[in-house]
């Protein structure tokens, strides 16, 4: 047995927030207890003092890419995995665009394989919506979900027919599969490549209008709500889209949705090199960045300040349920080019944890409310056994220097790729050490 | 004070007003030697500035204007011109934009004039080479010669541009003339306006340092200077405009809106004009147009240009 003793234990789901000691045994939580290590157990255990840190359930983060199979110079499922774990992330859901798509149980297990062989943080695989994600015929759900995928989603690839859209949300609701939309109506987007408004205008960068999401966004709940199917609105980017949800929820529709670091933290002024534009998180050491800066492009893209706003504040009334890295590792052949040329994406498993302490340290989100947000409330938008330190639940667990000031030195992240638009930061907060269903799999060694 | 002027030109937002000062002084010398020279009132100028020295002109995107307007340029201050004419879609990584600069540089060139259809490919370009840069058009964003001798040819024309009232007609939207006037005439202490179908107008483009006009009546109201934008086909197949004659019935200048301006204003347009569309051959060719002196303005501008970026004026 392994005792975490002294340590800040932080578990929204058991409504947890104090000193307590922190029991594993064979890879289950046994006991979270609040009195100390006896002489006895001290004598026969490994106890592991954690005053000063907190002792939070395994972050659970259902947005990432890990490129494998395909695209392994990007990223690997290990160094995903590896990745994760110094993230303090525990459970990662890999998104199907790999090459080839995630439409079948073959591409399934060969994930669920390579992430046993790692060993590192745990890899549910998440199945096309569509054959080859083409938005067209249904994949063979029923046999995704036997393989182990924990939802569907054609992310990256909107299904712009609302015909198909429908279709799939009844299938995949008789197998209790949710389906996780990247939403976005590309006649709206067109040519786009950053959100539209003054700062595009500026750059003369062709602009995406938030109602491109918003739009796509109404769409889905419409069809969720007609079909009683559950509904992931993946990376929320827009102050809109979070109205829209407001709404749904209100009237009853199952949506649950997600929220990135990025999108929480920056605006679009970081296209025109102005790093940290919101004052809670200006950078004062961080290196200068040139306009057209392709680390701030994704999709969706960065939006204003009231869009930012409105995203934190769903994070903290719940109507955001979780946050979601979309890890989205790229090379400098698709990120060292015109910005119109660049690819969409950023890495992010590996400052997830500090960038949403950073909101707490702001004053914009209470600690248990984000821990939340980055554990059980990812864990219950998929019905996942994970996330918690409940007695018996799996002994995912992390311990955190929430205080420790670290640089973002992107040639250091486990991740193969290095696209940060958070380079050069200097963040709060830690990951001391990572447990994996008992089993120590990162430890800072700082 | 020359060695005040950056070594790349590669937009006007980021120029002070004295650097855009400078500029224009000494673009307006040249054109008043060459303007000298062609009346045989004294030798053609060939001038010393640049001998030796390499001006290679990278374009990827088609112009005949610009690119002669350059090269005349560099000849006219001694220095030898390459000429480089690529294919954009051929180059879709910017390995190869990057790759093809280096190899450029490494053929001696010591001012790289760039045009690209994406926007900031000339700053990306800077931060790759030791050459100077100077931007001949980045796609929407910025075009900052064309810019300057508008600014040089409404100096001549209507003296000191503090307080005079221009207007800018058409797609702003795509414009990267748009975009380097506004920075360039605010900057100078015109009141600038822009105006054209909504369709056209970009989100915010108020921030820039411009009022938005909603009808061609207030865009030319007691305005001083009008600037006359080329609507583009393509603005058909997206959906911008249902047509050119539809585009000419509301925001086009002839002989019955130019009435609309006062009597002493004056038209501009970047070129190659569409007659009969934004322009009718009766402005183009009338009194007020300034057309064929914008040209005249481009190659001094772009002598000043090359000759302050190399440090040589």
């Amino acid at each position: 047995m392994i005792f975490l003793e002294g340590g800040r234990v932080v578990d929204p789901a058991t409504r947890t927030d104090g000193v307590r000691t922190v029991i594993l045994d064979g890879g289950r939580i046994k006991e979270v207890r609040e009195q100390a290590v006896s002489a006895g157990e001290r004598a026969a255990n490994e106890v592991v003092d954690c005053r000063g840190l907190l002792v939070l359930p395994g972050l659970v983060d259902l947005h990432v890419h890990l490129r494998e199979p395909g695209e392994e110079g990007k990223e690997t499922i290990a160094s995903g995995a590896r990745a994760a774990a110094a993230g303090g992330i525990t459970t990662v859901v890999a998104m199907p665009n790999t090459k080839p798509v995630c439409d079948s149980a073959s591409v399934a297990r060969f994930v669920q394989a390579r992430a046993r062989e790692a060993g590192l943080a745990r890899v549910l695989p998440a199945g096309a919506i569509t054959r080859g994600s083409l938005g067209e015929a249904l994949s063979d759900m029923a046999e995704l979900k036997e393989a182990g995928c924990v939802c569907l989603t054609d992310d990256g690839r909107p299904v712009m027919s609302a015909g198909v859209m429908r279709r799939a949300l009844e299938y995949a609701h008789d197998l209790g599969l949710p389906v996780m939309v990247h939403a976005e109506d590309l006649t709206l987007t067109g040519p786009g490549c950053m959100n539209e408004g003054a700062v595009a205008t500026r750059l003369g960068l062709p602009g995406i209008p938030a109602a491109a999401e918003v739009a796509m966004v109404q769409r889905d709940l419409l069809l969720a709500e007609m079909t009683g199917a559950h509904l992931h609105v993946a990376h929320v980017s827009a102050a809109g889209t979070v109205r829209a949800i407001r709404e749904a929820k209100a009237r009853g529709v199952r949506v649950t949705a997600e929220a990135t670091p990025h999108h929480f933290t920056l605006t679009d002024e970081a296209v025109a090199g102005v790093p940290a534009s919101v004052p809670a998180f200006r950078q004062e050491d961080a290196p200068p960045v040139e306009p057209y800066d392709t680390h701030a492009k994704m999709s969706p893209p960065l939006r204003s300040e009231s869009d930012r706003q409105a995203i934190v504040g769903a994070l903290s009334d719940g109507i955001i349920d979780a946050v979601a890295t979309d890890h989205a590792p790229h090379g400098p052949l698709e990120k060292d080019v015109e910005f119109e040329n660049a690819a969409n994406g950023v890495v992010g498993l590996e400052t997830s944890l500090a960038l949403t302490l950073a909101l707490v340290r702001a004053g914009e989100l209470a600690l248990p409310r984000a821990v939340e947000r980055l554990s059980s409330g990812p864990a219950r938008c998929f019905g996942l056994p994970y996330g918690t330190l409940a007695t018996g639940a799996p002994a995912d667990v992390i311990l955190v220097d929430a205080e420790r000031a670290w640089k973002v030195d992107p040639q250091r992240f486990h991740s193969r790729s290095r696209n940060s638009p958070f380079a050069g930061w200097t963040l709060r907060g830690r990951v001391v050490r990572t447990y994996v269903e008992g089993k120590l799999v990162h430890r800072s060694d700082e | 004070m020359a060695s005040e002027f950056p070594r790349h030109l590669l937009d006007i937002e980021s120029l002070r007003r004295e650097q855009i000062e400078e500029v224009l002084g000494l673009a307006g010398r040249f054109k008043r030697e060459r303007a000298a020279a062609r009346a045989g009132k004294a030798r053609a100028p060939r001038h010393e500035i640049l001998p030796g020295r390499i001006v290679v002109t990278l374009f990827f995107e088609a112009s005949t204007r610009t690119r002669s307007s350059f090269e005349v340029a560099a000849h006219a201050l001694g220095a030898e011109v390459l000429s480089f004419q690529k294919d954009a879609s051929s180059v879709t990584k910017g390995e190869s934009l990057q790759d093809t600069v280096r190899n450029l540089e490494a053929i001696g060139a010591d001012v790289l004039v760039v045009r690209h259809p994406a926007a900031g490919a000339p700053r990306a370009v800077a931060r790759a080479v030791r050459a100077s840069v100077v931007n001949a058009g980045d796609g929407s964003h910025e075009h900052p010669t064309q810019a300057l001798l508008d600014a040089l040819t409404l100096r001549e024309k209507l003296g000191p541009l503090e307080g005079k009232v221009i207007s800018i007609v058409g797609d702003i939207a795509h414009s990267r003339v748009a975009r380097s006037n506004v920075h360039c005439l605010s900057k100078l202490g015109a009141r600038v306006r822009v105006a054209g179908p909504s369709t056209l107008i970009p989100a915010g483009v108020e921030k820039l340092g411009c009022e938005v006009a909603r009808t061609l009546r207030d865009a030319l109201r007691e305005a001083d200077a009008v600037m006359m934008l080329r609507i583009q086909q393509e603005r058909i197949a997206d959906a911008r405009i249902p047509g050119t004659r539809d585009y000419a019935r509301v925001w086009g200048l002839n002989a019955r809106t130019v009435e609309l301006l006062p009597a002493r204003a004056v038209v501009l347009h970047p070129g190659p004009v569409n007659r009969g569309v934004e322009l009718s051959s009766e402005v183009m060719d009338g009194e007020r147009s300034l057309v064929m002196d914008q040209v005249d303005s481009g190659v001094a501008v772009r002598m000043a240009t090359l000759a302050l970026c190399l440090g040589a004026a």
